[in-house]
């Protein structure tokens, strides 16, 4: 029979069709004239967040400025599956340096512009999680202290995952990676360890800093327009599931971006000079279970049987992250009940 | 001009009027005046364009550099000692991605124990790292050898560093020609990079070279360097025509025809030897000096022919490799070969301690007549260094040598 099933790619979300939005709201990518900054060919594995989020971002960035982009890339995954050379990916001035300097790298593009009075051409600064919050920390908060004039773009995958899954600073509780094993009395990633990037940088009275996922990339690429608009120091945090490093599906990737935002571990929002000035409402609220199960690094909380205690204190995070950053639209009932919040900790995520 | 000035102060004049577009530096001694003096020239806008960063680390610092280099403004930066090991990773980073940045290093030791005074065991820990390095010999020296520095870095696509003792240089003041800012740019043209981050002509800088390319990429770095010794004498030459002064080149040589024993040296130590030879010839004793300007690319050729005619060679150096012996010393002798001509090594001048000139009028008589070792420290202390030892191999839990020697050093200069 002829009987062909309709695909509904967007089911359980509430991602709108471009089709349905005015011209000037539809999303970059689905521009006839993007840029494709970073093309086809790469070598990220299948599911990567990082390599959707880089693409979204920078594409976002050069309809900002109108194609006028330079980027410098840290040492990691983006880097590396990006241009084995010959081959490179980037259809955009370019360059890596190395793994901790990713910012001042950028700062010195941005000084160089400045000095040829070139200031059009702005610059995109790029790095995982490790060289964001561990390697590349002192670099990007001079950065942020001078106010440089570069647009820095963290994405998140919560661990080292180009060398094989190390714990970063960015790595969450109870997380098994290669060096926060699944082992002991403890498994995974310690309690009350950790920094949160998005509030250090905010601390800097930078004039813009935002956290985005891969859920929604149209929200991503209007906080990169967005952080284009400002010139000065400007940071954005982008949460990018790694299926490698998490263990989870490569069809999750998206699926997993979108339930540690409704589950609250996750908060998204904006800030400008230091204050919060917009948050994205829980639209449908998750325990956090939901969003730990499908990944293989929190397994030990699953099996063999439930961890209620450590999944309670994961809550917590959450909640605090709820109250924090007014994560829950009051005026919405579409909330669920969720695990009654177990004990506090200093976490916010 | 003539200018009775201090020797930072006319190297921040010289570098200004290179027109460097972007400056950054983190201040360490002893090379903070010449930033200082530069922060002010771009603060008070005597130099512009020019963007001056005041950065959180020398980390930072090239990496600053690197960035701008790459995206086409000449970029200066200075540092030393401890400086330069915090921004190690990105020094090589910086030769690797050939970008000619140029940066002063006023030399100064490196801890434990800390010191902040001179000596060259910071540069000598970048000799490998693919980066020019020159040395000057005097205040005059440094201010040439910065200007020849950014003409040679951007004609080969390299970094070139200027090598200038801490305090010794760099906080003397002493009468310097510093140069009209027509001859400056007469001799230097504008900076055309040899690569660049242009939105308009994109390219990527900086991917990953398997082992399939990356020895050929590593021979280039040592082949460019190869070109630069060609051209340093050549720039020399064009250096002259314009200032009317010789300065930079690959060797110096004061009377070293027909001299039986040359000492060989880099840097502002070469004054003194010069007054130890002078009076050593005075009294009859065939010597004669070989200076060292360019230490990166070795000049191989330049030194064997210079020590051709001798029948020893004393290498006097402000370092060493510990556990083996003197650096300089050993690229002397890869330049000499198996040539039959002694070799002597003294390491002098550690951590500041003054190379005296009668210490080395009696050194040069003495090796005259060959009655010293292979390699010597200049002036060392050998009762303290016995008694440590000793205490060392008496004691389960001796404590800290450094300060038990400072100690030990305080009784005996107390004693005497």
């Amino acid at each position: 029979m002829g009987y062909q099933p309709v695909k509904f790619y967007q089911t359980g979300s509430f991602v709108v069709g471009n089709r349905l939005l005015e011209a000037q709201d539809r999303t970059v990518q689905a521009d006839m004239k993007r840029t494709n900054s970073l093309t086809l060919g790469h070598r990220a594995c299948q599911g990567c967040g990082e390599a959707l989020g880089a693409r979204y971002a920078i594409d976002a960035a050069m309809r900002a400025t109108e194609g006028k982009v330079i980027a410098a890339n840290a040492t990691g995954c983006l880097e590396v599956f990006t241009t084995p050379f010959p081959e490179t990916s980037w259809q955009i001035p370019w360059i890596h340096s190395l793994f901790g300097n990713a910012a001042a790298v950028g700062t010195g593009i941005a000084a160089a512009m400045k000095a040829k009075g070139r200031e059009d051409v702005r610059v995109v600064a790029q790095a995982g999680d490790g060289g964001t919050v561990d390697i590349g920390f002192g670099v990007l908060s001079g950065m942020f202290e001078r106010n440089d004039d570069v647009l820095f773009i963290c994405y998140d995958n919560e661990a080292y995952m180009n060398t094989g899954v190390q714990r970063s600073g960015a790595t969450p509780p109870a997380a098994k990676t290669s060096t926060t094993e699944a082992v002991g009395a403890h498994p995974g990633a310690d309690f009350g360890k950790g920094k949160n990037l998005p509030l250090i940088a905010m601390a800097h009275e930078i004039p813009y800093v935002a956290t985005a996922t891969v859920a929604e990339l149209h929200d991503l690429e209007y906080k990169v327009e967005k952080a284009m608009s400002f010139r000065g120091a400007r940071y954005l945090h982008v949460l990018v599931p790694c299926p490698l490093g998490w263990g989870s599906a490569p069809s999750d990737t998206i699926r997993l971006s979108r339930l540690a935002k409704e589950s609250g571990l996750f908060p998204v929002f904006e800030a400008e000079y230091g204050e919060v000035t917009g948050s994205s409402k829980i639209r449908s609220q998750v325990p956090v279970e939901e969003y730990l199960r499908p990944q293989r690094r929190y397994q030990h909380l699953f099996r063999p049987k439930p961890d209620t205690e450590v999944i309670a204190q994961l809550q917590a995070i959450a909640d605090k992250n709820i109250r924090r950053f007014d994560l829950l639209d009051t005026q919405s009932a579409n909330t669920r009940e969720i695990t009654p919040a177990g004990q506090e900790t200093l976490q916010t995520r | 001009m003539l200018q009775q000035i201090e020797g930072s102060l006319a190297v921040a004049k010289a570098t200004a009027l290179c027109r460097p577009e972007v400056i950054c530096a983190y201040p360490i001694s002893p090379q903070t005046h010449i930033v200082e003096n530069l922060s002010v020239m771009v603060k008070g806008g005597e130099l512009t364009p020019c963007e001056f960063v005041n950065v959180e680390s020398e980390f930072a610092a090239m990496s600053v550099a690197i960035g701008a280099s790459a995206a086409g403004a000449r970029s200066y930066t200075a540092t030393a000692s401890q400086g330069l090991l915090f921004m190690i990773e990105a020094v090589y980073n910086a030769a690797g991605l050939g970008l000619p940045i140029v940066m002063t290093l006023a030399n100064r030791a490196i801890g434990a124990p800390i010191n902040i005074w001179n000596d060259h065991t910071d540069s000598m820990a970048v000799r490998d790292s693919g980066w020019i390095q020159l040395y000057a010999e005097t205040n005059q020296d440094a201010v040439d050898l910065h200007i020849q520095a950014f003409r040679l870095a951007e004609e080969i696509s390299l970094p070139v560093m200027v090598n200038m003792d801490g305090f010794i240089l760099t906080h003397a003041v002493e009468r310097i020609d510093i140069p009209e800012q027509e001859q400056v740019d007469r001799f230097l043209p504008h900076f055309e990079p040899k690569q660049i981050l242009d939105p308009s002509d994109p390219v990527s800088i900086g991917s990953m070279v398997g082992p399939e390319a990356f020895s050929e990429v590593r021979y280039l770095a040592h082949a460019k360097q190869l070109l630069a010794l060609a051209r340093i004498p050549e720039i020399a030459s064009e250096f002259e025509s314009i200032f009317s002064r010789y300065a930079g080149g690959l060797v110096s040589n004061y009377h070293l025809e027909g001299a039986e024993t040359v000492v060989v040296a880099m840097g502002s130590i070469l004054g003194t030897i010069k007054d130890a030879v002078d009076e050593l010839r005075d009294s009859g004793l065939s010597i004669g000096v070989l200076g060292i300007t360019t230490f990166r690319p070795f000049p191989l050729d330049a030194v064997r022919a210079a020590l051709s005619g001798a029948e020893r060679v004393v290498v006097i150096e402000k370092a060493f490799s510990v556990g083996l012996g003197g650096i300089l010393s050993a690229n002397i002798t890869a330049a000499l070969g198996n040539a039959s001509i002694k070799r002597y090594s003294v390491v002098a001048g550690l951590g500041g301690r003054s190379i005296l000139r009668s210490s080395l009028v009696d050194f040069f008589k003495l090796a005259d007549e060959d009655k010293i070792d292979e390699l010597t420290f200049l002036d060392l202390n050998h009762d303290v260094i016995e008694r440590e030892m000793h205490r060392m191999q008496t004691s389960v839990r001796p404590g800290p040598a450094a300060e038990h020697i400072v100690h030990d050093l305080g009784h005996s200069a107390k004693a005497n």
